[in-house]
């Protein structure tokens, strides 16, 4: 061990900065912004007579997320690994918490209040549990092809899971996805997660048979006209249809004006395809794309596993919300609430996204050329 | 714990790993860009129609209706601009401003705008029908949340000028009666449409480009009637109506050549623009009928539907959709059928000793005593009843039968306006003796007033028959001829030479039988007096009428008198021809020029 840390210090290595991803990064972030902007000015102005209110809210909430990326993205990522233990029962606690404190909006309590400020524990909590996973896969690397092991670990995150599906189920599914993920990058057998997935899949149909509820969000899917409850889905799927090839222009929205239920939130990528048609949102996937394909060459670069296995958990993140999202909007599978990266309305989760790209910028800091 | 962390490089099945990850998210968004292409480009049309569906409102724009114009160009209906009034709620500023604004301009009560104005909804309506200029004033307050619609309403400049003719409309611009009916595809127009986008909420979106669609006015209905003779003919009417104290006159004038309708008068007319108030002479029938439980005239005491009842007969063109015995008017028609079948010629000698026996029956002639012996001429002169019952039997039933329907007696006239009655006529293998002797003069059957204006009209113009109607052409706004309306004839009616020979026999009728009173110096008058009583016969009501035609022997115009249970008097010859007279000593000066 000891020598190749000398190695480290001998070889001068050439510095390197994923500027790609940063400039992706804030492409995305300003893409956002505009089309927060125009989708919410509606909302804006009918509520609360300030077209501007929601963007105003999130250009506050991005540039806090910017500075906490540029600081993050200058700490060795190693750093983290300490407090990573201490973030995952924090994110426990403050998820624990909001249960019992939270503020409702639509009969969920996700949201804390700190004085006019409100924070979303559950958007914490994902990015506690990459670090923390990191960490502990990291810890038990050797171990980690066995199933014991890996029982073990998805039982350490189970909790908080758990804590989370109680009002957010769609952000446990989200939080099990990237553990999962990371687990399959750790570990160098594939049975597991075959029989992993055939688990779930058991799993997911009780679950759904147990509660009336989701079998009717079952059928909404299938059929969302003829139920009252499909009208979000519906919605979307004018917005998404009226948008043809190159859509309506910027601006020309007719859904957001108030058909769709918070255009700003969940369904913004409809109105992406009402405005800029398909044209628009091929490129914005397409964008996506690329944002994954640098987290992925990040990773495979990394200096060592915890990083990669970080830059591995934000890449599940990102990919797995992004194709929630777009899934849903467009009735590819039911409904459910999940934003859209860097898009979405919500401040709590734009400060987190941006706190992992700084933990990406920093992983891409470690990488050293070897000059062979 | 920090000392103990080892450091571990990432293998390379880590990195095949990071791959297949990628590979898989890449693979998925894939997918879902092919789930994108299905639905903005396959199903692009399907859901943009449904969403546009949902942003559009479509508000109709009125057409004008085409209007009513006379034979001497005279506007009969025309279109009104009015205004409708409303508030909404949602955008309504200053209230109280609104509150007097409106107050002052319409004309009610505070209490009545406050509760208007106040209550929450979207959109609600102070009111209608305002003229346009007051809708004009209130606009020019510019207050926000009043709302000014203009519509169009139907006018009628003459109000009860021949309102049965005419027919009103509706609400909805559409014919309700008469002509409105009628020709109500070819007044109505299309209506434009101007379609805006609304927000959920339904709030208009200004500067969304609204697509408009102008619409196409109706056309313009330009009928026979001749303003004048129809007033000259309400006149008449009206007059004999007060002095016979009747129920109803009716009049018809009407060209025997061509079947155009010069008026057509139903007294008492209702005024056209409060179609739905029921007239004083409406009310005092029902006070009649119902004299028992009501006082007379207090309308409130009607049910909607007593009140509708008296509406829909207040409604009645009594011309074309009552039908009644004709009496001896009828005698014209028998006279003509005896002619055209050669039974009969005008010096044959009949005798009437004021009655005649047929079968077990003695029927009797109007003069009790008798006329004695005369000709066939004289006969028709004197309306003498037992000639007419010779002419029946030498007729026989088939041979009448078969003249009923060749002058197409049997039939509707077709005239162009609705709710026109069927003739009422013993079927061919139940006419007796008895029953073809009361037909002969005009009894036991009925026909509507129309049909004995124009069977008539076919036997004296030379034998056509010609369909009674007031449309003759549709023009556009600009006058230009759009349509001009035909109308069937059936020519050999009956001969030419019985039709001059009718022609003759009515003249004498006039100069010196029994419509003498209605004889005019200088003109050859045609004609013949008609008294019948209506069923049952002990009620002692009648209907007295009169039917004169000139010139004689070219007729030009025809004119039909019928006065309706007239009190005192009731011969036809007495107190129906005289208003004949009087029509015509109006009209032929006027016509001539």
């Amino acid at each position: 061990m000891a020598k190749s840390q000398e190695r480290v210090k001998k070889e001068k290595p050439i510095r390197y900065f994923d500027y790609s991803l940063l400039f992706l990064i804030i492409f995305l972030l300003c893409f956002g912004l505009v089309m927060l902007y125009s989708t919410s000015s509606y909302y804006g102005s009918t509520r609360f007579g300030d077209a501007a209110y929601y963007l105003k809210k999130q250009l506050f909430a991005t540039s806090l997320g910017i500075v906490a990326m540029i600081i993050v993205s200058r700490i060795p990522y190693r750093f983290w690994m300490n407090l990573s233990g201490l973030a995952y029962l924090l994110a426990l606690g403050l998820c624990t918490a909001v249960i019992f404190v939270g503020t409702e909006a639509k009969g969920q309590a996700r949201w804390l209040y700190i004085g006019p400020l409100s924070f979303q524990p559950s958007e914490f909590a994902k990015l506690a549990v990459i670090l923390f996973l990191a960490m502990v896969i990291y810890k038990t690397s050797k171990q980690v092809g066995e199933f014991k092991a890996l029982i073990k670990i998805m039982c350490i995150v189970l909790p908080i899971v758990g804590v989370i599906a109680y009002n957010n189920l769609s952000t446990a599914i989200i939080i099990l996805g990237i553990t999962v993920c990371m687990l399959f990058v750790a570990s160098p057998k594939y049975s597991h997660f075959i029989w992993m997935g055939v688990a779930v899949l058991a799993v997911g149909v009780v679950f759904i048979l147990a509660a009336a509820y989701r079998l009717d969000r079952i059928k909404i899917w299938l059929n969302p006209e003829e139920y009252e409850k499909g009208y979000q889905t519906l919605q979307g799927l004018y917005a998404i249809g009226s948008g043809g090839l190159f859509g309506k222009g910027l601006g020309e929205s007719m859904q957001k004006l108030g058909f769709i239920p918070e255009a700003q939130n969940d369904m913004i990528f409809s109105v992406i395809c009402e405005e800029l048609g398909l044209f628009g949102a091929v490129c914005l996937i397409l964008l996506y794309l690329l944002l994954i394909w640098r987290f992925m060459i990040i990773a495979n670069n990394a200096a060592d596993l915890y990083g990669a296995l970080i830059v591995v958990g934000v890449m599940a993140h990102i990919s797995i919300q992004v194709i929630l999202n777009i899934a849903v909007v467009t009735n590819t599978i039911p409904n459910t609430g999940i934003s859209l990266p860097f898009i979405s309305y919500g401040g709590t989760s734009i400060l987190f996204l941006l706190s992992e790209m700084g933990l990406a910028l920093s992983v891409s800091r470690g990488i050293k050329f070897e000059v062979s | 714990m920090q000392g103990e962390i080892p450091f571990v490089r990432s293998k390379t099945y880590h990195r095949k790993k990071i791959w297949i990850i990628f590979l898989a998210m890449f693979f998925i968004l894939m997918f879902l860009i092919g789930r994108l292409v299905y639905l903005m480009v396959f199903c692009s049309e399907y859901y943009g129609q449904k969403a546009e569906n949902l942003h559009e409102r479509e508000r109709d724009i009125k057409a004008a209706r085409g209007r009513i114009i006379d034979a001497t160009g005279t506007v009969l209906a025309t279109n009104k601009s009015v205004c409708t009034i409303s508030v909404i709620h949602s955008q309504m500023k200053e209230p109280e401003k609104v509150i007097d604004a409106l107050v002052k301009e319409l004309g009610l009560s505070e209490e009545e705008v406050r509760k208007r104005v106040e209550k929450v909804s979207s959109i609600e309506r102070v009111k209608t029908n305002v003229d346009k200029e007051v809708g004009d004033r209130i606009r020019a307050y510019g207050l926000s949340g009043i709302k000014v619609d203009e519509d169009y309403k139907r006018y009628y400049p003459y109000d009860t000028l021949a309102s049965k003719v005419l027919g009103f409309t509706g609400a909805d611009n559409q014919g309700i009666l008469g002509l409105e009916v009628e020709y109500d595809s070819y007044m109505q127009g299309t209506n434009g449409k101007i379609l805006t986008l609304t927000d959920a909420r339904g709030i208009e979106i200004e500067n969304a480009g609204e697509n408009r669609m102008e619409p196409v006015n109706g056309y313009d209905l330009y009928i026979s009637m001749d303003v004048n003779i129809q007033k000259y003919c309400e006149q008449a009417a009206e007059k004999a109506y007060l002095k016979k104290e009747a129920d109803s006159v009716s009049i018809i004038v009407m060209n025997p050549q061509n079947g155009e309708l010069m008026a057509m008068v139903n007294y008492p007319e209702f005024n056209l623009n409060e179609p739905f108030t029921l007239t004083d002479a409406m009310i005092e029938n029902a006070g009649d009928t119902n004299a028992m439980a009501e006082s007379a005239g207090d309308t409130n005491a009607l049910s909607a539907e007593e009140k509708q009842t008296l509406l829909n007969q207040m409604w009645r063109n009594q011309c074309i959709s009552d039908t009644y015995e004709p009496g001896s008017t009828f005698k014209i028609i028998t006279a003509t059928a005896a002619l055209e079948e050669g039974v009969v010629s005008l010096d044959d000698q009949f005798y009437c000793p004021g009655y005649k026996m047929v079968e077990d029956r003695r029927i009797r002639c109007a003069k009790t005593t008798g006329h004695g012996a005369e000709t066939f001429e004289t006969g028709i002169m004197n309306s003498c009843n037992p000639v007419f019952i010779e002419l029946g039997e030498r007729l026989g039933v088939e041979n009448y039968y078969k003249y009923f329907r060749q002058f197409g007696l049997l039939q509707k006239t077709a005239i162009d306006l609705p709710g026109e009655a069927a003739t009422i006529m013993h079927k061919q293998e139940n006419i007796g003796p008895v029953e073809l002797a009361t037909i002969s003069f005009g009894q036991s059957f009925q026909i509507t007033p129309i049909q004995l204006v124009t069977t008539v009209s076919s036997i004296i113009n030379g034998g056509t028959r010609v369909t009674p109607h007031f449309g003759v052409e549709i023009r556009d706004e600009e006058g230009n001829l759009v349509e001009t309306l035909e109308y069937e004839k059936r020519e050999g009616i009956c001969s030419e030479e019985t039709s001059e020979t009718m022609q003759y026999l009515l003249e004498k009728v006039v100069s010196e039988g029994g419509g003498k009173n209605a004889k005019i110096e200088g003109y050859s008058i045609g004609g013949k007096t008609a008294t019948s009583q209506t069923l049952p016969r002990s009620e002692h009501r009648y209907i007295s009428s009169f039917l004169g035609f000139a010139p004689a022997d070219d007729p030009q115009v025809l004119v039909l008198a019928i006065i309706n249970n007239p009190q005192g008097t009731y011969y036809g010859g007495t107190i129906a021809a005289p208003v004949v007279k009087e029509i015509m000593e109006n009209i032929l000066p006027y016509l001539d020029k």
